[in-house]
């Protein structure tokens, strides 16, 4: 168990970088509390997986440094680090039963045969193979081979954190979620640092605490998965997060009061002064949009049936805004008007939310 | 071989690679078992002879000791090349520029005809003249390959590694590139140590193609002619006779197409005899 | 620890280069140089040798042959071998087994005696001395090769590799082009280099099956060995031009062959 820094980080895979565009992260500020679950989500190339292998120690930083708890562990090697990553596709040691593979990180450390029997089994019975240990391991179906692999972190009682490089990619998608419930289920009961990356917002969002999103090497957000949802601060959180994303519509700001289209919006937090000549949009939710009788006028374009609810798209000149509503309510016909929730609308200047406010 | 799906339309994707070495072997194949059965006076008469020259070479206790020579040559240079092979291979760098520089050097031996190989070997070894031969001599050896058995064989079998080394060098190094880095990190992180790594990663993973490369090495040593001939005519005397120079000196000896039909037929049915031995118990644990 | 890794791979080294640096004293020496003295170094630097083979029109075409003939036979046999590979590491079907091992059981046969039923064959078929016959003849051992070697890499790629492809919808040829070739690229770069290695050196068909128009050169320099007794100077010549093809042929292979693939993303 450990609380994990990354101070000043930076990375560059090449040995010279020219341009900012040359670093896979860039400056970097992080830190993960003892016991948590962080979610690291991004699409690929945002350089999720450089920051997992700069913790893990199979790389080291061009700059910056790594602590656990309060020791400086930049230069420390991966097996000295004491922590546990399961990777893509399973990597089980094939001609080792299973009894074998989970046992491996215990012998090799020199740890007594009873105890490693009693701690093999032990993680056995929590990862439901207690009846399959005498099996050879390459035997195993996917599924079974990424429990053995999260196995061998577990069976070592000092591992500071685990670390999770997309984990459920080869896996059948019947069986994702009730590994993504197991290992839920597994951090509330061991308590046990975890790191999760992954470009699947259900993964992130179902599984942890904190989510910090990524793009480009850099951190757009971090926060708890309701907070990225209703206050993204960045627009990349808003279409990346949610399903349909965020609406962006082109706005203007004069006076303090911001428009769309002409029509003044309220939004959630007062801008305050923004940077001159930034492209300026209003990003709100089509969760947090809904037909009223005042307002922004559109025209109904296209009804979609998801469920328990309809997307429907609107049209207001060139731009389409999307709400959400619900399967039972009436539709009005064609013309209508949409109310933003002022709550949860946001002014963003290139990108990045303006005014103050959590997040 | 595990988790294969049935699928008998399979047979569309092997079909044209069954077609094309079934033209080169069948007909070929029929060819000469039909010049094995039969004697010929020349003049394209044919007289059916049945299983007499088969019987013939198996009686002949010359045949058996250029099989025992055979027999000998084939351990001897297994039990060299694979193992030095292998270590090679895991010795070698992974990736970049040495990478590249050490793999085009070791195919050279590979390239080049084997006639030329064995004239090579022969000018390389002469003990006057010769880079080999001379230095050897001049170390205060009593090396001379053309008079000594015993340095006739030290010389075909230095040829042969030499030659062929680096095709076990290139099946394994080209297996542990295959072996994907996460294994490696894992590894890492479990604490396993340079050892352990070898037996449960490296070796299991390289499992199917050192399996190439025994067959390979096996077969091919089995059918070592041009080589070994340009290299030492077989000799001293008998001594380097093996399995094919001798069937080679006989069938010539005679000038017959039977006798010579036949004894291809013999080697060949050896051949795949051993190497169905082989490949059955190599591969016995992989019926799942 | 690691610098003593370097010292095996190295010694190998030199001990390939020895006899090959005597070849290349060889090529620049006078055949009675050769014959009558030993030195290191040629006391008579001459490159006689390699003129007599670039400006010889019976020489270089005997080069372009080779060359001619063993890429066609390469290309052939990996790219049937391909798909068959996959049938044998995917698929289950009616005589697999056997069927493999027949194909390698080709290999198993010495050339001496079939020389002649292929002499027979390839002119019934109107193909005597063409490139195309002898490409074809070479199939008999290389396919059996390339399949077998295609195969072992074929199978150390896991089977959820191909699902997750399907699961995300990937046409199979695109899966097979983008994601899958990639990963046994080291396979595939083996397999090439060692058909055109066993198609380059083989004499015997290749003697066989040609006359003129698409004589190889390894009969070019037994035809040299025989009529003028042993003409050393040049043959060692010869030999040493041999290694050129191949040697670009593995070097441009290399990446495929030494570069460590990781399990593509899909």
């Amino acid at each position: 168990m450990a609380r994990i820094s990354l101070k000043n980080l930076r990375h560059c895979y090449r040995p010279n970088p020219a341009a900012e565009s040359d670093w896979a992260l860039k400056r970097f500020e992080l830190e993960f509390s003892d016991g948590s679950a962080t979610a690291l989500l991004g699409p690929s190339g945002c350089g999720k997986t450089t920051l997992l292998n700069i913790i893990s120690g199979l790389l080291k930083p061009s700059e910056g440094s790594v602590w656990f708890d309060d020791r400086d562990v930049t230069t420390l090697p991966p097996d000295a680090r004491e922590i546990a990553q399961v990777f893509q596709f399973p990597v089980v040691y094939d001609t080792m039963s299973v009894y074998g593979n989970l046992a491996f990180p215990l012998r090799n450390r020199g740890v007594p045969g009873d105890a490693v029997d009693r701690r093999v089994r032990e993680i056995a019975a929590m990862l439901d193979l207690g009846d399959m240990l005498d099996r050879r391991a390459s035997g195993l179906t996917a599924d079974g081979k990424q429990k053995i692999s999260l196995g061998r972190g577990l069976v070592r009682s000092d591992v500071n954190v685990i670390m999770f490089d997309e984990p459920l990619t080869v896996i059948d998608p019947q069986l994702k979620w009730r590994l993504r419930s197991k290992l839920k289920e597994l951090h509330r009961r061991l308590g046990i640092t975890m790191i999760y990356v992954t470009h699947d917002q259900t993964e992130a969002l179902t599984f942890a605490d904190r989510v910090i999103v990524m793009n480009d090497g850099i951190v757009v957000q971090a926060g708890t998965p309701v907070d990225l949802f209703e206050r993204p601060q960045h627009t990349f959180v808003g279409h990346f997060i949610g399903s349909p994303g965020m609406n962006l519509l082109p706005a203007t700001l004069d006076g303090g009061v911001t428009r769309f289209a002409g029509h003044a919006v309220q939004i959630a937090t007062a801008p305050g002064a923004v940077p001159a000549g930034a492209q300026l949009q209003i990003g709100v939710r089509p969760e947090f949009v809904s037909f009223s009788g005042t307002g922004i006028p559109v025209n109904i374009e296209k009804v979609a049936d998801a469920g328990r609810f309809r997307v429907v798209e609107t049209r207001h000149e060139q731009s389409t805004i999307r709400l959400l509503v619900g399967e039972d309510m009436p539709l009005p016909s064609e013309r209508a008007f949409l109310r933003f929730d002022p709550s949860f609308t946001y002014l963003y200047a290139d990108g990045w939310r303006q005014g103050g406010g959590p997040g | 071989m595990s988790g294969r799906t049935p699928n008998q339309k399979a047979w569309f994707l092997v079909l044209p690679v069954v077609v094309l070495v079934a033209f080169n072997a069948v007909i070929p194949l029929m060819t000469v078992v039909n010049y094995s059965v039969q004697e010929t006076f020349g003049d394209n008469q044919f007289f059916f002879e049945g299983v007499t020259w088969f019987e013939q070479i198996l009686h002949s206790t010359r045949f058996h000791e250029a099989l025992q020579r055979q027999l000998l040559f084939t351990a001897i240079i297994l039990a060299i090349e694979l193992p030095l092979g292998v270590a090679i291979a895991l010795a070698m760098p992974r990736r970049g520029a040495w990478a590249s520089v050490c793999l085009v050097l070791m195919a050279m031996p590979l390239l080049i005809p084997w006639n030329v190989v064995g004239a090579m070997w022969n000018i390389f070894a002469l003990p006057d003249i010769g880079l080999l031969g001379h230095s050897l001599n001049a170390l205060g050896f009593d090396y001379n390959f053309t008079r000594q058995p015993f340095s006739a064989w030290s010389t075909l079998i230095a040829m042969d590694v030499w030659h062929w080394t680096s095709l076990v060098v290139l099946l394994a190094y080209a297996g542990l590139s295959s072996i994907p880095d996460a294994f490696y990190q894992a590894a890492k992180i479990d604490g396993a140590s340079a050892w352990a790594v070898f037996c449960y990663i490296q070796l299991p993973k390289m499992k199917r193609v050192l399996m190439i490369a025994v067959l390979l090495r096996f077969m091919d040593s089995f059918m070592i002619y041009t080589e070994a001939i340009v290299l030492t005519g077989g000799g001293p005397g008998n001594a380097t006779s093996v399995l094919s120079i001798d069937l080679v000196k006989i069938a010539l000896g005679q000038f017959d197409l039977g006798p010579a039909a036949a004894m291809s037929l013999i080697y060949f049915l050896i051949i795949l005899l051993l190497s169905w031995v082989f490949y059955a118990v190599m591969t016995r644990d992989e019926v799942q | 620890m690691k610098r003593i890794k370097w010292l095996l791979p190295a010694l190998y080294i030199v001990f390939v280069l020895l006899p090959i640096y005597w070849l290349l004293n060889m090529s620049f020496k006078t055949t009675n140089e050769i014959l009558g003295s030993f030195t290191l170094w040629p006391d008579h630097f001459t490159l006689a040798n390699y003129r007599t083979i670039l400006t010889d029109p019976t020489w270089y075409t005997g080069y372009l042959n080779s060359l001619t003939y063993v890429l066609m036979n390469t290309v052939i046999s990996v790219a049937l071998a391909l798909p068959a590979a996959y049938a044998f590491s995917r698929y289950r079907f009616m005589g697999d087994k056997h069927l493999f091992f027949w194909l390698l059981s080709n290999r198993m046969a010495p050339p001496a005696v079939f020389a002649l039923p292929f002499f027979q064959l390839y002119s019934a078929i109107g193909l005597f001395d063409t490139h195309v016959a002898v490409a074809l003849a070479h199939c008999l051992f290389n396919i059996p090769l390339a399949v077998w070697i295609l195969e072992g890499f074929m199978s150390g790629v896991p089977k959820e590799l191909d699902e997750t492809a399907f699961v995300d919808g990937y046409p199979f040829w695109r899966f097979f082009i983008r994601i899958f070739i990639p990963t046994i690229a080291a396979g595939i770069g083996v397999a090439a280099f060692f058909c055109f290695m066993f198609s380059w050196v083989e004499l015997l068909l290749a003697k066989t099956l040609t006359a003129v128009v698409a004589k190889p050169i390894a009969a070019v320099m037994t035809r040299t060995a025989s009529t003028s007794g042993y003409e050393l100077g040049l043959l060692a010549a010869a030999g040493a031009l041999t290694i050129i093809p191949g040697a670009f042929v593995i070097y441009f292979v290399r990446n495929y062959i030494a570069k460590g693939f990781a399990l593509g993303r899909v």
